[in-house]
């Protein structure tokens, strides 16, 4: 039987074109395949967010949301599944990955699955993955994949490059492994598991015979 | 339908001259404010409580008690009193002195405060918001409604055969609005009650207000109020007037630009089309505020923020003067339209005894006032 669920992708590169979003769209790619092989149709919202840069600094100074950075954090947080990809500023994420989900409500990411991704000039930043990055999403309680991955500036340039599927007879380099083995964890888990209900307050708040119990 | 005036009570320096008004300034400038609102014919001055600078706003009942003698019709009300914070026993003993000292024309807005320190600094924690306004407001409602009152909870030493004075003027305790820009759980307390339910909604779109005003009339209708669009409904707004828009623009820009709360972030276009901030014609305040009701059904009490962004004492004066007699009258007339029979009014204290089945003396007699025998007893022996 078809399921289907819904991936959001949130890429936080500052150029046009960007490695942060390539990193992100092959992520993305690669999981489109694999969940189809899984026989999972795949709603995909991709947030580029450059695009909400001048709305996520409004919306820390004026406190709500304009309409289209609403849409945004709605396609994240009604997802079953994201794939975040920052590239690595200053030993961490971006300010601005950063600021966006400053603006995210702290239990809306309770319990989703997450791939991380990261680009950066050179090897050396790959870790600011595990020391920065993923504490972030422990701290929302999000789960987040044992695999997260580091594309350096020389990745996009590694000899026998290829989708590593073995269709065209490359040698998957170090890259395409790593989004392979993180997005077949990733398809695994968001696959494995229900579709998210986003809980609705304003549908079925809590009845106030209960807030007054619960004093 | 009623009008009127809310303010924070801000010391904001003047951005056009560099000028900051002191607090003694700013302390007059709101009682000439609130006698301005009722020379003009609007309905309600309601003060904000604050407990930090550059706010002059504590002492709320202060202010209301002195604008209350030198008025004789404006309702006075808060916007809002911090039912996290404060004692709702001294809530309960201001608010009905209040009400004696005006014959009635009281009434209040509970919010809970979003200034962090203010929980600590009387003995609070800011985690408790939600579970403080519940309990607080529950003793409060009944320190009005029963003469003797024990009651023990999580927040407050416990009390024993409490009577809170002066009782409520003619038995009719002070109308009551909950204030809540986004917390579910306030609209359901202000359903639960059969209360008023205000929504602050000056800084936010109203795809938000209409979601918070949707859940309290839901749920009014619930608890067995009354049918859902007889909630009692207010909303806030912000004005700036000028006969032409071009002028209004032009004049209130570089106040806005770097005011407190939303200055230095969106312009003042993106915010006039995310917030109820009009800045511009009379004729474009009464067509943005006729509309509301389409997306918040008839609702019974408009309130505008009028001394922002550190405007001089002299313009606020002038454009409640312009609220008064151009925007106000017409948008009475506007909201009457199509106004079913069973709307109600917001609640007065004339109605409420009227409700009440008429004014009764509500004082609680010791038979001793010397050794204060106690109320209960007095009670008992009846």
């Amino acid at each position: 039987m078809t399921t289907s669920r819904r991936i959001a992708v949130v890429s936080a590169g500052l150029r046009q074109p960007s490695s942060t979003r390539l990193l992100a769209d092959r992520l993305a790619d690669t999981a489109g395949r694999q969940f189809a092989a899984r026989d999972v149709d795949v709603d995909l919202r991709v947030v580029e967010l450059r695009e909400h840069a001048h709305d996520l600094t409004n919306h820390l100074l004026s406190g709500f949301p304009s309409a289209s950075l609403e849409q945004a954090i709605g396609a994240v947080t009604t997802a079953d599944g994201l794939i975040a990809v920052s590239p690595i500023f200053t030993a961490s994420y971006s300010g601005l990955f950063k600021t966006f989900f400053d603006v995210v409500e702290a239990d809306a990411l309770d319990g989703m699955p997450v791939l991380l991704g990261a680009t950066g000039g050179t090897e050396r930043h790959s870790l600011a993955l595990e020391h920065a990055m993923r504490p972030l999403f422990t701290y929302l309680h999000a789960i987040v994949v044992p695999t997260a991955v580091y594309a350096a500036t020389s990745d996009w340039g590694a000899e026998n490059a290829g989708d590593g599927d073995g269709g065209d007879g490359a040698v998957p380099t170090g890259l395409t492994r790593r989004i392979e083995r993180g997005v077949r964890e990733f398809t695994e888990l968001v696959s494995d598991r229900e579709p998210r209900q986003a809980a609705d307050p304003f549908a079925v708040p809590t009845p106030f015979e209960q807030l007054l119990a619960e004093n | 339908m009623q009008f009127g005036i809310f303010t924070v009570g801000d010391v904001t320096t003047d951005p056009t001259t560099g000028r900051t008004p002191t607090e003694n300034e700013r302390i007059k400038a709101t009682v000439a404010i609130a006698r301005k609102a009722e020379e003009v014919g609007l309905d309600v001055f309601a003060t904000g409580e604050h407990h930090n600078p550059p706010f002059i706003a504590s002492a709320p009942t202060t202010t209301l008690a002195y604008i209350g003698a030198q008025t004789e019709r404006l309702i006075l009300s808060t916007a809002t009193t911090l039912i996290t914070t404060t004692d709702p026993v001294l809530i309960a003993e201001n608010y009905a002195k209040l009400q004696h000292l005006t014959d009635g024309r009281v009434d209040l807005m509970m919010g809970r405060g979003n200034t962090g320190p203010v929980y600590p600094w009387f003995g609070k924690d800011i985690r408790d918001g939600i579970a403080l306004a519940v309990e607080n407001y529950a003793l409060l409602h009944r320190l009005w409604r029963e003469d003797v009152v024990d009651w023990q909870g999580r927040f407050r030493t416990p009390l024993q055969g409490f009577t809170s004075t002066p009782r409520p003027l003619d038995g009719v305790p002070p109308f009551v609005w909950h204030g809540s820009i986004r917390s579910p759980e306030i609209a359901e307390q202000a359903a639960y009650y059969g209360d008023g339910f205000f929504h602050n909604n000056i800084f936010w779109p109203m795809s938000h207000t209409k979601q918070m005003v949707g859940l309290y009339r839901r749920r009014f209708e619930h608890y067995g109020h009354g049918p859902a669009d007889t909630a009692i409904v207010g909303l806030g707004g912000q004005v700036f007037m000028r006969p032409s828009s071009q002028d209004a623009i032009r004049e209130f820009r570089p106040y806005f630009d770097v005011a407190p709360v939303y200055g230095h972030g969106p312009s003042l276009e993106e915010f006039m089309d995310q917030t109820p901030l009009t800045v511009g014609s009379p004729q474009q305040v009464i067509d943005r505020y006729a509309a509301m009701r389409d997306d918040v059904g008839h609702y019974q009490r408009q309130l505008f923020l009028m001394d922002h962004a550190g405007l001089p004492l002299d313009i606020v004066l002038e454009q409640i003067e312009i609220l008064g007699t151009e925007v106000v009258p017409v948008l009475r007339r506007e909201m009457a339209v199509g106004r079913p029979e069973h709307i109600p009014d917001a609640p007065t204290h004339a109605s409420l005894v009227a409700a009440a089945g008429g004014a009764r003396d509500a004082t609680v007699h010791a038979e001793d006032d010397v050794t204060g025998r106690a109320a209960e007893n007095v009670e008992a022996a009846r």
